[in-house]
Formats: C-alpha cells, structure tokens, sequence
C-alpha cells in the first residue's frame, strides 16, 4: 500500500488563505440551500400546515428510516431562473433509505407555485427517474401537484424529456422490477393523475388527495356537470369506488407509514458484486480541502492532495505512476468499496489519455467503479502533439470511458474545460452522478482563452476590414466574454440547468461518493463490456 | 440443626429463608401456585412442589396440601414466612401433629395474641401499659356505647379478629358511634367472617415503635431492640428504621423489658414483635406479631445478627445464640418497601409484567426481593416487590444510602411507589426524625407526582430514543448484513445542510418539539420547544430556531453503549428505559415516562370500529347486552350468523344499550339496525 503523505504545511499562510476562501464558498453554498429548502413563501407554506399536510422535507424525513442519510439531486435547480421563484424546481428528488431499502424519493412541494412543473421541473423529475433507472432504485412519489405550468407548455408538454416520459420511464421501470409507489398526498391532475395510475402500488391520502384526470372547473366547462374534487376523485372514491389507489391514509403520516410498509414487502436482494471492506478513515480532515485547492486557478497544485482527504487510510495504489504523470491513476478504496480514480494532475498528453484508457479497461475487466476527479483544461495542443496523434490518443480515452460497464462517478474539482470534459467522464458519458465543486467552472474553454481566441479573430477580421479597435475597445470585448464565461461557468449556473447532480461542500464528498457507491451496487453489473472501435 | 426447611410461603420472604437455611446446609423446599411456576423462590429452592392454583386459598392457605408437600419430600421442618399461614395456631397445630418443627412459636401463642381482646387483657395482667379499651365480648350497641364512654374520644374500632387495619374506624364523637359501629361489624364479616368490635383510645399523634423479640424453649427470652415505623399508609408501613430516632435509652430499655415481659407472659418461643404507640414518653401495647416481620432486616443490620437464623436454630431446639447483654447496636438502617401500587391513584395495587428491573447496588445497600427482571407482577398476592435497605454508621449516612439507592433503582412495566418512597425519604420532617403515624396525611402532596417533567426529563427522554432508533437501525443493518453501508450511519445526513431530526414527545397534556442535530465534532445540538396544547406541531424540518432553549449534548461512552450523556456539559449516567416508542427516565428519584407522539393518527383495529347493523342476511344467534348496559368500545355484543358465518356486531364506541330489536333466533335483513346505542 502506498500511503499518500501530505506536502502540506496547514499553517502556512497561503494553506490559510486558501482555505478560508473556500470556506467561504462553502458558507455560501449552504446559505444558499438552507434558503432553498425552506421552499415557497411562508404564506404559502403556513397555508399548507393549516391543512394539516406536512411540508415535503418533513414528509420525507417521516418515510425514511430514523436517522437516515438522504441523498439529494439537483438541489439548487431552476435556481436564478423563472424570477427565481422556483426554489429546488418545486420538487425534492433524493436516494434515502427505507425499511432498509435505497429508494429515489421524488417529492412535489406544493408550496412553489402549488407544485406545478415547470422545464426544469420536468427535468428534474426525469433525472431522478434515470437515476433510480440505473442504479435499480424503487420509485416513490409523494405527490402534490397541479400538473403541467401551462404558460410554458411548449417547454414541458410536447418533446421526448417532457412531462409524458415521466409515465414512460414508470411503465418501463416498472417492468424492470423497479417498483413505483405513489403516495397522493395532494392534487394529481390532468398528466399529473397518471403519477399515481402508473404506479404499481398507490396510496391516497382521505379529504386530501385528488386523482383525476380533469378537476372540477374543467368537467363543468366540458359537460356542465357540477362536482366538487373530494367526490370527482377523492381518497374514499379511489380507495372504495374506482380502485385507482390501493390504500386509504388518515393523514400524511399514516400514508408514510403505509408506505414504508409496502417497501418493507418488496424482496431486492443486494447483487453481490462490489465487497466492501471495514471502512477507514483518511488520515486528513476532510476540512483541509479548503487549504487545499488554490484561489487562482492557474496556479499548479497536487490533486494527490485531495485523493488523501478522499479516500480510505490516504492509501492510493498508483498505476504507471512514472508515465503519464499529468493522469494520476490508482486503485483505493473509499468507504470500503473498492475505486478505481483518475485523476487530473495537469493537462492532457498521449501518455496521459493512453495511460487512463488503459486504467479504465483494468477497472472494467475488474468491476471496479471508476472515479473521475476532473481539473482539466485540455487535451495539449500544438503541432508536435497533434502530428503525433494526440487526436486518437484522445479518442482512445474517450471510447474507454463511454464503454465502460462499471459504474462511473465524477466531481469537478476545478476547470472543466472542452475535450477534457469528454476525456474525464462529462455529463454526456453518463456518469451515475456528477458533481460540482463551488470552486470548479464548466464552459467549452476557460474564460481567459476565450476571451484572446475571440479577440484575436475579431481583431484580425477588423484589420481585413481596415478598421482600428483600440485598447480600450479591447479590453472592454475581453471583460465581456470573460463575465459572461464566468457567469455561465459558475456550478451554481449548471447546477440551476441540471447539468450535474448538485453543488456539493468539499468536506461532504467523501460521503456523498460513498452513499452514490453503495446506492450504486444496488444494479448488477452488467456481464458484457460494449467498447467501440480503439483507434490505433 | 435441622435437616431441611420446607417454605409455606412465597415471594421475598421465601427467598430470605432459602438463602439463610442454605447458608446452615439445609435442604430447602418451596412450594408454589399456579401462578408461581417460574417465581425466583421456585428457582432458587433446592426443590418446590406444586400446591395448587393462582388462588391464595387454593394453594398457600392450604394446610392438606402443604402438609402433603412436606411429607412427599420428607421435609423437617415447616417455616411459615410471614402472611398466609404464618398466624394461624390451626397451621402450627397440624405441623406438630404431622411430626414437623414448626418454625414459629407454640400455637397456643399464636392463639393467645391472635385475639385482640384477649392478648389486651392477658398484657395488662402482665404489666405492660395498654390503652384504655374495650375488649369485652359483649357487642350490644347499648354495651358498646356506654363502653365508650369510659374509653373517651376520639376512639378507634377494630374488629377483633382482624389485622393490617382492615375495617379499622376512628369515631371523633359521641354521636357518630352507632352508624360506626354498623358500617364496622359489616365490614369485620366482610373481611374477617366474624364481626365482634372492640374498641380503643385514639392518639392523634403517635409513632408506631416496635421491639423485636426474641424466645427459646429454655425460657430464655431476649429483645433485640426497636424499630419504627411510623411512616404508614392506611397502617400499612412504608418506611420502617432502627434504633427509633431521638429514644432516650431509658425509654429504649423501659420499652424492650414489657416486650419481654409480654413475651413470657404467653410462652412464647422464636421471633416475635410487641408493637407499641408511642407518645412523648409514654408507650401502650398495641398488638404482638407472632412471626418474622417484613421489616426485620433493619434489626438484622444494626445487631449484625441473621434473624431466619435465629429461628431456625430455636425451632431446632437449641438456646438463643446470645444473651441480653451480648446484643448492642451498631448504626442506623432504613427500610422502604417498594410495592407494586400507585400512590397517586389511592394506592391501587398495579400489575404487569416487569419489563425491565434493575435494583441498586452498593456499600450498605441491600435488596430483599422476590422477583426479577421479566417477572409477572399478578393481583393474587401482595403488592411488595421488594425491601430496599440502607446501614450506615449513623441515620445521615444511612438516609443518603438509601436515598442514592432509590435513585438508581429501575422499573418498567409496573406502575411502583418508588418515587413516593424518594419523596419521603427526601422530606424535611422524615430527615428531622421522629415523625408519627400521621405522617403521609399531613402531606398528602408527597403522595402526588410532580405534573411536569423538568426540560433536563424532557432532553434526556429525546436522546435515549435518539440513540434507542439508531440501535435498532445498527440491529437491523446487522441483520441483513450490511452493517457497514454508509447509508446504515444513521446520522441523518443532508447534503449541504445539516442532518437535523425531529422528534415529538408527549407527557399528559404536554406536547414538545424536540430538534436533533449532529454537530461535527459527534455531539448533538439539540433545540427544546414546548408546544401549546392544541396546536399541531411545529414544522421544523427547515426552521432555524424556535423560541424553545437550545442544548448541547454528547455520548461520552462507546457509542455502543450510550450510557452515560454529558449534556450542557453536566455529565451523568443516562439512566433510562426504551420500549418501542416510549421511554422511562429517571431523574432525582422520579420515574418519567414520556412517548413519542405518533406521527399519524392511524384508525386502530377497524374491526372495533364496528356497525350496529347486520352485515348480511341472517340469523341472530346470540345477544351478549341487555337494554339498559353500560358497553366499552369493540365490545361484541351480539352474533349474527350467514353464510354459515359468525359476524360479531361489535359497539362503535362507548355508551350504553337503549334499544335491542332483535332477540336469539330472530332472521334479520341486510342492514337492519339491531341495537341502538347512546
């Protein structure tokens, strides 16, 4: 075992500087999702209590087994977007735990906008739907909701990812035996009754829960038929007339409780694929990451840094560590389940990408998850590089990590710049998670370069022209393109687009990749390993 | 000495006798009900037989059947306890005729005290001061009138037969004597199927002091000093110590030498108690036990002696170990009787099963008791579970031994008067000594819990079922294997934001919210909210703080274990018991129990709920009520048959029967109301 030594002088003043920065980041960061997990406005929140519904975070808290961990997605989405009055997309999404099950918990919050789904919304849902996919986590939806937000329509009803592959990703599921249990605890209308239809065991909450596929002012438009929503499609209806819901709930919590019972029931055995051994604690505090990462991302540092705050006893077993040494590569465990991390030390050469495409291939034939730990600018350019194939060198990696049967996890640690992205297991090579650090900045190439690639042509294009740009001009062009790189770059943009799973605390990564791992070896391995053509 | 020792008895005292009789090497024999099977006297016995069923006068009171026991495992002797057959001059009879020792004093002892009256008059004839009385066995209301007269109020009637102030009456004048003396006589038939009163002076004050005596069959006879026991409910004792606080030591010799004197008066031999009332310092006979007392244990620890020992080897014959002047005291000792009883319910005796017991341990602690942890409490017998007794080199020590012991002391699943005992022990009058038998009237509020569990109560009661879930979950998590899994880690972790619990606890009308937060370092911030009655909880999922107190807590032991919480930096043992949802803390000698609301108010059996009308087509066969009867929600009460099936129509709710429309036999129709009920 090679134990990873720190280099690292916690009392150095840059150490100190470094890390209060971070920190800082941190705080923000949990301002920011404290602000969010308080969900709508207060009136609407206090409205909600007086019916005697619980709040979503509360109804989660009561499904899940006392004191356990929840796994939230996407939590910071829609954020900064739809003036920002769409707090978490107005629904939670999670992996917890219940009666000793992972599950995907997707719960409306009937307080933003009544529950209603907007785009992301939508996106959220099925991301989570994907996620339970994957990972062969049973579905249960605590439902509270209005339906589609018709004034953006355009953007939730017609494509493939809107609302109706909701119900498609439920019938396909649960084929797969991935059950789907719903839980009306509020309105399911129009699209939205097809949450609970669609399930394979459904639970309605009495004089609180409606299912119906037109509520009472459309069915009075359409056929003058005048009915209130507790005798168009209440619990009583549902549970004793229609036979749409299986069990009737006194309250939010009986209904939970209901629910824990039917998971209690499902029979899912756990593939026996990873092993696990007794986890052990780095030999760093996990807090020694904000000292870690340097303010000024130009700067060089030893991402061995952070693999030693990450992972069990600091113990990393180095592939090739005298080759490629751009790609740190090396097999660990963290929490116990074995790993398989790669690493960026620097930027991408045709050592480095053989080396990781080699790695991969190892881990894979192994059944070893793989770990990305993305801070990459690029793949090296230039003429010497690319005349001696970094191109196919490139490709090799790429076809390595998009073939791999094993299950991927990725967290941005810092730049996530162009083909690197792809090189490192982006979100289109479809990690079973990926994570963003409030440090780390996602774009096609780094601000900087950006801003001198533009400027170069549009300078080059206004001299063809004849025409002068000032210095000033100039600068004012770069700062331009710098902001909105750095503004679209930022985690907290991608997060609010779901470009990842969220915004996570440093400290926390640790455990989140280890509750994503062990959520993970919930799905068998697959037996065959479907790897394209390895350009040679 | 004897070869074996045949216990007609049960319980702590059972256990006493086999535990000395073994000490000597002898052969030990219970004997046990029904109920019994598995008690710790049966277990502890070197054989037991069976006797009969749970009913007292179907198995303890049975002299055939004891006596059979003895002669089936050849028993010596017969050691009575106290109780049951322990005064019956009949039971010593049959013993001696049947060959057996009898360990106890002669029966025409026993007879002599047995009768009140006559025990009076065979004391005043000995010269030992009674109170002025009646005691004749003329029982006409004129004779008991103009008696009364000369005894002088207020007064006090007793049945003559009877004991353990049952049908005991006190007449503060002249003009309520008669309707006494009717309610009296009906209640000595009652309970003692013989309804000759007499009657006695009442004291108003007094303390009930005893002497502990002594005899053997060579005449010598000694006392082993006094106890008192003043502390009483209902005359029954509480709290009973030796020596008597603040007697003079002439007093304290005036007093053994008439129980002596008593003593010989009816040739007595073995362990006996003159009982006396004690005003001031004049003192009147009261009655004399002729048998071991509960309380004997005070006398065993400030004399040093073994009081079953002593009877063991009178009984066998020999001479009284040692001699008057050989016997001195050595300290103080207290006894409080733990019993299975609510002291705030009128001392309602409770049952149930012992969920959980733990009793104190320590330097001059000892615990007389006949019962263990999983052990049935029933109503067939007395309500002691068990004798808690403190020595120390004086009352001081002794109180605070005692006092420390009843703090540690754990009970679940009985409702006991432990925390009465704390209370009293704790008293400023019981600490000043010499309270009288008035004692507990005058304070009635030491009979009464305090209503409201102090928050430390509150905070304790939601980390003990903080940890209790998590170790159940580690269980579980175990169970199927995957101990290890970081989602086993039951912290409640939240990405971003801290993993905060919540937890609604309930104590009679109160309702608190209580917030658990892991803090970094392992410890748990922990948020007290007190919610107003009526109002639904408090969301706190995402909530900042209340405007409840906040805390600080940490496991300090192996996290496995938790038994020890350092909370608010104030370090102690977490003295508590988890069953399911609920969960009993001990603090300052008061058992706190506490539940955690349930999240939903889930409908109980819907069965209970029931309907007043037949289900289907069909034939009464059978009505349980008649109009008129009080009925208990889910009750049946009446059997409709169809489709060759019985369906029970069970009351919805409380109320009473108004109307029955149908009678046995009758064919009813689907839907057809069969009862009303209001």
């Amino acid at each position: 075992m090679h134990v990873l030594r720190t280099r690292l002088d916690t009392r150095d003043e840059t150490f100190r500087a470094n890390a209060e920065h971070h920190r800082a980041d941190a705080e923000a960061l949990r301002e920011l999702v404290a602000r969010i997990a308080r969900g709508g406005p207060d009136r609407a929140r206090e409205k909600h209590l007086s019916r005697g519904k619980l709040l979503p975070r509360d109804r989660i808290a009561g499904l899940l087994d006392p004191g356990a961990p929840f796994l939230e997605v996407g939590q910071l989405a829609a954020y900064g977007l739809y003036d920002d009055e769409v707090p978490a997309a107005g629904v939670i999404a999670g992996i917890g735990r219940v009666a000793g099950t992972e599950c995907m918990v997707v719960a409306n919050d009937a307080t933003v906008k009544g529950g209603s789904y907007y785009p992301l919304t939508v996106k959220k849902h099925l991301r989570a739907q994907e996620i339970a996919l994957e990972n062969h986590l049973p579905c249960i939806y605590l439902v509270d909701s209005g339906g589609a937000y018709l004034p953006l329509q355009d953007d939730v009803f017609p494509d493939r990812d809107h609302f109706g592959r909701i119900f498609y990703n439920q019938s396909r599921m649960s084929a797969a035996n991935i059950p789907q249990i719903a839980v009306v605890m509020g309105s399911c209308t129009a699209g939205g009754a097809y949450v609970p239809a669609m399930c394979d065991q459904t639970i309605i909450v009495r004089e609180q829960g409606t299912i119906f596929l037109g509520g009472p002012p459309l069915v009075k438009a359409a056929t003058g038929e005048e009915v209130d929503a507790e005798s168009l499609g209440g619990g009583d209806v549902h549970a004793r007339e229609s036979g749409v819901a299986d069990h009737l709930a006194e309250d939010d919590g009986h209904a939970l409780a209901i629910a824990r019972r039917l998971v209690a029931r499902l029979n899912r055995p756990r593939p026996q694929w990873l092993e696990q051994a007794l986890p052990v604690e780095p030999l760093y505090p996990a807090d020694e990451l904000y000292g870690v990462l340097p303010r000024d991302t130009r700067q060089p540092w030893d991402v061995r840094e952070v693999i030693a705050r990450l992972v069990d006893g600091s113990e990393l077993d180095e592939f090739k560590p005298l080759y490629g040494d751009t790609l740190v590569c090396g097999f660990a465990r963290l929490f116990g389940y074995p790993v398989a991390i790669l690493a960026n030390n620097g930027i991408l050469f045709s050592e480095s990408a053989l080396k990781g495409a080699h790695f991969i291939e190892l881990a894979n034939r192994r059944g070893i998850p793989l770990v990305f730990l993305q801070n990459i600018t690029g793949f090296m350019v230039g003429r010497r590089y690319e005349n001696a194939g970094i191109a196919k060198d490139g490709a090799k990696l790429v076809t390595a990590v998009a073939g791999a049967r094993v299950p991927k996890f990725t967290v941005l640690i810092g730049g996530s710049f162009g083909a690197g992205n792809y090189g490192m297991c982006g979100r289109a090579y479809q990690p079973r998670f990926l994570w963003m650090w409030p440090n780390a900045r996602i774009s096609v190439m780094g601000g900087e370069q950006a801003a001198s690639v533009l400027a170069l042509v549009r300078r080059e294009a206004l001299t063809a022209r004849g025409e002068s740009w000032s210095e000033r001009e100039e600068r004012e062009f770069r700062d331009a393109i710098r902001a909105q790189y750095e503004h679209q770059g930022h985690p907290y943009y991608a997060s609010a687009r779901l470009w990842d799973d969220g915004v996570i605390d440093p400290v926390q990564t640790r455990r989140t990749l280890a509750l994503a791992l062990a959520a993970a070896a919930r799905a068998p391995l697959p037996d065959e390993t479907p790897f394209g053509v390895f350009r040679m | 000495m004897l070869e074996s020792v045949l216990i007609a008895n049960r319980g702590e005292i059972a256990c006493r006798v086999i535990a000395t009789a073994r000490r000597l090497g002898m052969r030990t024999i219970a004997v046990y009900s029904d109920a019994d099977r598995d008690a710790l006297h049966v277990r502890l016995a070197d054989e037991a037989v069976r006797i009969g069923g749970v009913a007292p006068s179907d198995s303890y009171l049975r002299i055939d059947r004891l006596l059979d026991a003895a002669r089936r495992t050849a028993a010596a002797a017969v050691h009575p306890g106290y109780g049951f057959l322990a005064e019956n001059a009949g039971f010593a009879r049959a013993c001696d005729d049947a060959g057996l020792v009898f360990v106890g004093p002669p029966a025409v002892a026993i007879d002599a005290m047995g009768d009140k009256a006559r025990a009076k008059a065979l004391m005043a004839d000995a010269g030992v001061p009674i109170l002025p009385g009646y005691h004749a066995a003329e029982q006409a209301d004129d004779a008991l009138v103009s008696a009364a007269a000369e005894v002088g109020f207020p007064l006090l009637i007793k049945p003559s037969a009877g004991g353990g102030g049952k049908g005991m009456r006190v007449v503060r004048e002249a003009g309520e004597l008669v309707d006494a003396l009717v309610t009296a006589r009906r209640e000595a038939r009652a309970a003692f199927g013989d309804d000759t009163l007499l009657l006695e002076r009442y004291l108003d004050g007094p303390r009930h002091v005893e002497v502990q005596v002594f005899a053997d069959a060579h005449g010598g006879v000694v006392h082993l000093f006094e106890r008192d026991c003043s502390v009483q409910r209902r005359h029954q004792k509480v709290v009973e110590e030796a020596p008597a606080p603040g007697l003079d030591p002439s007093l304290r010799a005036r007093m053994g030498e008439a129980a002596v004197a008593a003593a010989r008066a009816i040739g007595y031999r073995g362990a006996g108690t003159v009982e006396f009332l004690l005003e001031g310092d004049e003192f009147w006979f009261m009655e004399m036990n002729t048998r071991l007392q509960v309380e004997h244990p005070v006398t065993e620890l400030v004399t040093g002696l073994d009081l079953v020992e002593w009877q063991l080897r009178v009984a066998a014959g020999e001479a009284l170990p040692r001699g008057q002047s050989a016997l001195s005291l050595a300290g103080h000792a207290i006894e409080v009787r733990l019993c299975a009883e609510d002291p705030a319910r009128e001392f309602l005796p409770a049952t149930g099963r012992l969920a959980h017991l733990k009793f104190p341990t320590g330097a001059g602690v000892r615990v007389d008791t006949g019962f263990e942890a999983g052990d049935t409490v029933s109503s067939h017998y007395d309500s002691l579970l068990a004798k808690l007794i403190a020595h120390g080199a004086d009352r001081e020590q002794a109180l605070a031994r005692l006092q420390r012991a009843l703090a540690s002391l754990q009970v679940v699943g009985v409702t006991t008067n432990a925390a009465l005992l704390s209370r009293v022990i704790a008293h400023e009058q019981f600490r000043a000594g010499g309270v009288d038998t008035r004692f507990l009237d005058r304070y009635p509020e030491l009979l009464v819990p305090p209503a409201d569990p102090p928050n430390t109560v509150v905070l304790l009661s939601a980390l003990a079922l903080y940890a209790a879930a998590r170790e159940e979950a580690r269980t579980q998590a175990r169970a199927i294997g995957d101990a290890l899994s970081p989602w086993a880690v039951c912290d409640a972790w939240r990405l971003n934001k801290p993993g905060r619990e919540r937890l609604e606890l309930e104590h009679d009308a109160r309702h608190w919210t209580v917030t658990l937060e892991q803090a970094d370092d392992g410890g748990v911030h922990i948020g007290l909210d007190e919610v107003p009655a009526g109002h639904a909880a408090q969301p706190v999922a995402e909530r900042t703080t209340g405007a409840g107190t906040r805390h600080y807590a940490r496991f300090d032991d192996d996290p496995q274990v938790r038994t020890t919480v350092t909370l608010d930096g104030h370090r102690r043992s977490l003295a508590c018991h988890v069953t399911g949802d609920s969960v009993t803390v001990w603090h300052e000698g008061e058992a706190w129990s506490l539940a955690r609301r349930p999240m939903s108010r889930e409908p109980e059996d819907v069965d209970a709920q029931g309907s007043l009308s037949s289900p289907l087509p069909g034939q009464v066969i059978a009505v349980h009520v008649a109009e008129g009867d009080s009925v208990s929600r889910g009750q049946v009460l009446m059997v409709v048959e169809a489709m060759k099936m019985e369906h029970g129509i069970r009351a919805p709710d409380d109320g009473t029967v108004v109307r029955v429309h149908y009678r046995t036999g009758d064919s009813v129709a689907e839907g057809e109301p069969l009862l009303v009920i209001e």
